[in-house]
């Protein structure tokens, strides 16, 4: 790791300040990330600005027919919490199988919204519970928020404060785990909200997280795996490396979408 | 015999430290006034170095020195050597290539060392290893080793078609005319995959230089010190022998990638010598990915003949075998001695002929992996077993039933003479422990599900404790391969035992403890067992090939036989009576038949008092045993692994795995579990999910544990173990070795499995789930085509 | 430089280190805790687990800085003088390590999967727990079994040895 210096922020206006001062600075949240990339040397910033001690950024509720986390929130915390399981089981379940469990104690929902990892799983949620991502500037829709890969619409001294997620008449989430990280290699997230029928697929799209509007569209005509498994996806569009061809990928889409659509029920 | 002795299921000594936290590994040893070492490494496969300017990094905080190949040249550090010469076919000898510790001019592999950087703190030393400017001329890179003929050339001058040795064993002229009568001939192509060994420590280096003395201490990560020691002063100049001490204190795990003596700690003896400071090198995990001596890596030709009833009456095997840039320590021996020796299997066949190719090629090296060429000889045999019995009609348990080796001893084609074993017993016993006859009811439950389910057999044999020196050095080996003990008893009765065998987790401590309780009823808290230092140990060859059970513990039985002799003659002067009549039971010295006797203290207090000895006898109780076998010993077994295949996604989930083995007389039958254990994941490890790539340019691409797919516990089912015990006649303890069975054995049996489960021969290791998916397509489409 | 103030095995400690420090360095390098390991570079090997307030965290992965004024339990730690944490009496008893390097971090991780399930533990979910955990020796088979093990002897309430 090259160096660098540690800052506690203690406001959202301290770290945006912070930032602000330094160019080359970088917001930490729970480093689960960040820092593995540091230590490998592929990222220097000049200056970590530790988020997870801004009360801002704390709490989980349930508001309306939505679901509002606090962006510092562990994944730990989201996979045990009673009001995440009551709420949204299977946005619990999906946090239950990020990293490990020592990794799960650390790392935090903005930490992985905003550095948008083609593999990580929280976008696969966003994206199927039509989440509003709220900033320290503004919000986002989910499908505005994600660019590309580890590309988002944030600003670089912006903060993601918390998430909102519809609280779905069902969702399930089937994750396809590349055997030697153990991220997703290919994952489906299938959800029913009100908008309507939501098929989002993270770990195989080159453009990163991405919704799958003729499987939506083929089950608003009848919610069942078949609906979905006989959509042909575009080997074209999707990631292609050792782990997975784009051929194979393509194939698991259509396979897993199918599970987690029979598994939402 | 005691109830701590040979056969009881003790737990082990050596497990306080360690779950405590208190081990002692070699990143663990903390000098006053260390400094931390960091190698600059070549991101080139091939290249040749047109300058380095070190300059910068000299001027960086913390920075000491900064070391490069020339300099350890002109020291006259000299280059590392393979100890095992083998010849071509033709009589010419192998064409070994020099080996310098850090090349100044041509690297060869990704990661190969280039500068060695000092600094106060580890950290500084990446950070100036950094500034270390290297210019490279890049040249093509040789990674498909099939066509090593077709170039670039890795040595020019040495190996101009980059072929080391074009070695053979058996008769050629013979097996062919086996074939040329046969009814049946059965051929594949066979690949056994790269492994990248992964011992959860990495490798680290310790030196220390004493100037008063001239003396230098090397702490390392080694599965043979001395054998390191010897290798270092006679071969590299590091040091003359008696002033160099190396230890290799706790190990994390070897599985051979800990034997051979690597350019790292040289450079680590040499720059604590420069610098006038303890120095520390620790390897971080990709460092280990890419210059830890890799495994396997095999291109290979198999037929095999049939007579009208199925028996075999030919093999004939051609194999090319991956060196990668340099030749490592033993590397010639794996792909050769300790491979096609073993092509016999556990089948009587008359006729064997084996062709290996040894190739250079632009890639790390590669050595001896846990097993180390009898993985590669049994996946051969074991996949063309079942091939054959699917392409016959027949099961696969009675194609093997209907070859396999019933008389003992057996002097096979190709060099071996296997010791009394029981093949059908240990078959018999496999079948029941996986509950054969509930297979189909449990296949059928399975397809209910959508599952695929198969089942699959590998039935093993292997040769361990690799001797006697005399065989082995007609064949080339530039050592002896046997092993010494040191018992001493203390006055008050304890017992420590010096071996030179090494533990790095093979539970030493606690097994040796239990031959030196069994022989004296000593409990096996009294008895410390010394090894992995060459000032404590005069010598030994170390731990690999499964030797340390049968040559380790034998010498540490003949010590004690010495032992006991004396302590005997001693009691029996003591009590008036005669040694022959003296028994030791329970801890005590006993005149047979009657009511005298001599607790084991007493006697060897007596020892050293010397007030009443024998006419003649020395003080003391301390004796020395230099043990070398009277042949290799054979472990063997059955293997049945079921696995489910989801057709939809390729994933192969092992649902029962079972080993029946017969490794002799068991010692500790909980260690042995756990080496079985143990074995079995790298075995699986390597069928399911591990294999090494390199792309084209020769750029590793599994350098971290991000993309090479190491075995988890969620991978892995609970496995289902038992054994025969058939004592081995060739040592006295009657082992046989068990540390890389589960390794041998594993491989061919899921991918038996598998294919069984799929419906198609045609599948490579490691069977991932495209792989496997792709298989299943291939299988429909061919059903579509028909 | 950053000023670190953590409680490590019930002491105080307060040490002055480049911000760049893991934690994991800390406590080898400066304060000669040598029970935690790194094994990897990837935070996928476990060797490095200790657990931070209560909590099992890989130590090579975070900053020393980030968690300082937390609690901090290492293998040293676990044991109550002489008497063992029922964990590592039962990785001993069932075999649960050969060489010993995977070991502290498998017995921390150990700990805390019995601590998140007070329900109980079948093997699926052990096997499943460890994803974070590698261990090259022991296939897994006696580390599954001595968990589950002790997780048996955690929740009979003979003895109160969770690790705070």
């Amino acid at each position: 790791m090259y160096n660098t210096t540690y800052y506690a922020a203690t406001s959202l206006a301290d770290a945006a300040a912070k930032i602000a001062a330094d160019g080359d600075a970088k917001f930490l949240s729970g480093g689960q990330t960040l820092l593995a990339t540091m230590k490998q040397r592929l990222a220097a910033p000049t200056m970590l600005i530790d988020l997870t001690k801004l009360p801002e950024l704390k709490g989980i509720s349930v508001e309306g027919d939505r679901l509002v986390i606090g962006a510092a929130t562990k994944h730990a915390q989201v996979a045990s919490d009673a009001t995440v399981k009551g709420a949204i089981p299977s946005l619990a379940g999906l946090a239950a199988t990020i990293g490990d469990p020592a990794v799960r104690n650390m790392g935090t929902m903005g930490g992985s919204l905003a550095n948008n990892d083609p593999a990580a799983d929280y976008p696969a949620a966003a994206m199927a519970l039509d989440a509003i991502i709220t900033t320290s500037k503004g919000e986002y829709k989910a499908t505005d928020f994600f660019t590309g890969i580890f590309e988002t619409a944030l600003d670089e001294d912006e903060i993601i404060v918390k998430i909102s997620y519809e609280i779905p008449k069902k969702a399930a989430y089937e994750k396809f785990r590349n055997p030697a990280s153990r991220y997703s290699l290919c994952s489906v997230f299938a959800a029913e909200v009100s908008g309507g029928p939501r098929i989002a697929v993270t770990g195989s799209g080159n453009e990163g997280v991405f919704r799958v509007p003729a499987m939506e569209e083929a089950l608003t005509r009848g919610w069942t795996a078949d609906a979905v498994t006989s959509v042909k996806i575009d080997p074209e569009t999707m990631l292609s490396d050792m782990h997975g061809s784009a051929e194979y990928r393509a194939h698991l889409v259509a396979v897993l979408a199918g599970r987690a659509v029979a598994k939402a029920g | 015999m005691s109830a701590q002795g040979i056969g009881a299921r003790v737990a082990r000594k050596e497990d306080k430290r360690f779950i405590t936290g208190a081990g002692q590994y070699t990143d663990d040893v903390y000098e006053r006034q260390m400094s931390a070492a960091v190698f600059v490494r070549s991101p080139h496969a091939h290249a040749k170095i047109t300058s380095v300017d070190t300059s910068a990094a000299l001027e960086m905080p913390g920075v000491i020195d900064v070391i490069l190949g020339q300099d350890i040249q002109d020291a006259g550090i000299g280059n590392l050597i393979c100890g095992w010469g083998i010849q071509s076919k033709d009589g010419t000898p192998m064409k070994m290539a020099p080996y310098n510790v850090m090349d100044p001019a041509v690297v060869r592999y990704v990661g190969q060392p280039v500068a060695m950087v000092i600094a106060e703190t580890r950290a500084e030393a990446v950070d100036a290893a950094e500034a270390v400017v290297v210019e490279y001329e890049e040249q093509p890179a040789l990674t498909d080793f099939g066509n090593y003929a077709a170039g670039p050339v890795v040595h020019p001058g040495t190996a101009d078609d980059n072929l080391i040795c074009d070695w053979q064993l058996g008769d050629e002229a013979a097996t062919d005319a086996a074939f040329a009568g046969a009814a049946h001939v059965v051929e594949m192509d066979i690949r056994n995959n790269r492994l990248i060994p992964n011992a959860m420590e990495p490798r680290s280096a310790v030196a220390h230089y004493n100037r008063a003395e001239d003396h230098t201490t090397l702490w390392t990560t080694s599965q043979n010190p001395h054998v390191a020691r010897l290798v270092m002063s006679a071969f590299y100049n590091v040091a003359p022998e008696h002033k160099l001490r190396v230890i290799a204190p706790d190990v994390g795990g070897g599985f051979g990638s800990k034997i051979y003596i690597y350019p790292e700690e040289i450079a680590a003896c040499y720059a604590a010598k420069r610098v006038g400071r303890p120095v520390k090198w620790t390897a971080d995990r990709t460092e280990a990915f890419m210059t830890d001596a890799h495994g396997r890596d095999h291109i290979t030709k198999a037929k095999m003949a049939f007579d009208a009833d199925h028996r075999i009456v030919g093999f004939k095997v051609d194999t090319i075998a991956n060196l990668g840039a340099y030749m490592s320590l033993f590397s010639s021996a794996t792909p050769t001695y300790l491979y096609a020796t073993l092509l016999s299997g556990q089948y009587n066949i008359a006729n064997i002929y084996a062709n290996v190719k040894l190739v250079y090629s632009h890639t790390t090296p590669v050595d001896a992996y846990r097993g180390a060429g009898r993985p590669e000889a049994t996946y051969v045999v074991e996949r063309m077993m079942e091939t054959a019995a699917r392409q016959f009609g027949l099961s696969p348990v009675e194609l093997r039933r209907k070859n396999f080796i019933k008389d003992f001893p057996h002097q096979t084609p190709v060099l071996m003479n296997y010791d009394p074993s029981d093949f059908h017993g240990l078959m018999d016993t496999a079948l029941k422990t996986i509950d054969f006859d509930g297979y189909p009811a449990r296949k059928a439950e399975s397809e209910r599900r959508g599952m695929l389910r198969g089942i699959g057999f590998s039935s093993y044999i292997e040769a361990c404790g690799i001797a006697p020196s005399q065989a082995v050095g007609s064949l080339g080996a530039g050592v002896g391969l046997w092993e010494s003990a040191e018992i001493r008893v203390n006055p008050v009765g304890t017992v420590e035992v010096l071996t030179g065998t090494h533990s790095h987790g093979q539970s030493h401590e606690t097994t040796f403890a239990q031959i030196v309780s069994d022989r004296f009823g000593v409990p096996i808290d009294n008895v410390s067992i010394l090894h992995g230092d060459t000032d404590k140990v005069q010598f030994g060859m170390g731990t690999y090939g499964s030797r340390s059970g049968p040559v380790g513990g034998s010498a540490i039985y003949k010590a004690l036989d010495k032992v006991e002799a004396k302590a005997k003659a001693l009691a029996a002067h003591l009590m008036e009576a005669d040694a022959g009549d003296i028994e030791i039971e329970n801890g005590e010295l006993k005149v047979a038949g009657t009511d005298k006797k001599l607790a084991w203290h007493e006697v060897c207090l007596a020892a050293y008092t010397a007030h009443n000895l024998p006419e003649g006898m020395e003080p003391g109780l301390k004796e020395t045993s230099f043990y070398d076998p009277s042949n290799f010993t054979f472990p063997a077994g059955t293997f049945i692994c079921e696995v489910e295949v989801d057709p939809g996604t390729g994933v192969t989930r092992i649902v029962n795995f079972v080993a029946v083995d017969d490794f002799g007389i068991i010692i500790n039958p909980m260690v042995v579990e756990g080496q079985v254990h143990g074995g079995l994941a790298q075995g699986i490890g390597q069928a399911l999910l591990e294999g090494c790539v390199y792309d084209d340019e020769g750029q590793l691409l599994t350098a971290s544990y991000m993309d090479y797919a190491m075995p988890r516990a969620d991978d892995l089912p609970s496995f289902g173990l038992d054994h025969l015990e058939i004592r081995n006649p060739s040592n006295p303890l009657g082992v046989k070795g068990c540390g890389e069975a589960g390794a041998i054995g594993a491989p061919p049996a899921v991918i038996n499995a598998i294919t069984d489960a799929i419906g198609t021969n045609a599948l490579e290791m490691p069977a991932t789930p495209e792989r496997v998916w792709r298989a299943i397509q291939s299988t429909q489409t061919a059903m579509a085509a028909e | 430089m950053a000023d670190v103030k953590l409680t490590v095995n019930g002491r105080k400690i307060a040490k002055t280190v480049p911000d760049r420090t893991l934690l994991v360095t800390l406590l080898r390098d400066e304060i000669g805790l040598t029970g935690t390991h790194v094994g990897c570079d990837t935070s996928q090997c476990g060797a490095c687990t200790v657990h931070i307030d209560g909590n099992a965290v890989k130590s090579c992965t975070v900053l020393a800085a980030q968690v300082s004024g937390a609690e901090v339990v290492t293998i040293e730690g676990l044991a109550k003088g002489d008497t063992l944490h029922p964990m590592q009496e039962a990785f001993r008893t069932h075999h649960g390590l050969q060489c010993g390097f995977c070991t502290p971090g498998m017995i921390m991780m150990g700990v805390d999967i019995v601590n998140r399930h007070p329900e109980g533990l079948d093997e699926e979910t052990i096997r499943k727990e460890l994803e974070g955990n590698i261990c090259r020796c022991t296939g897994y088979h006696n580390i599954v079994k001595a968990i589950g093990a002790a997780a048996e002897e955690m929740s009979s309430g003979t003895t109160q040895m969770a690790a705070e």
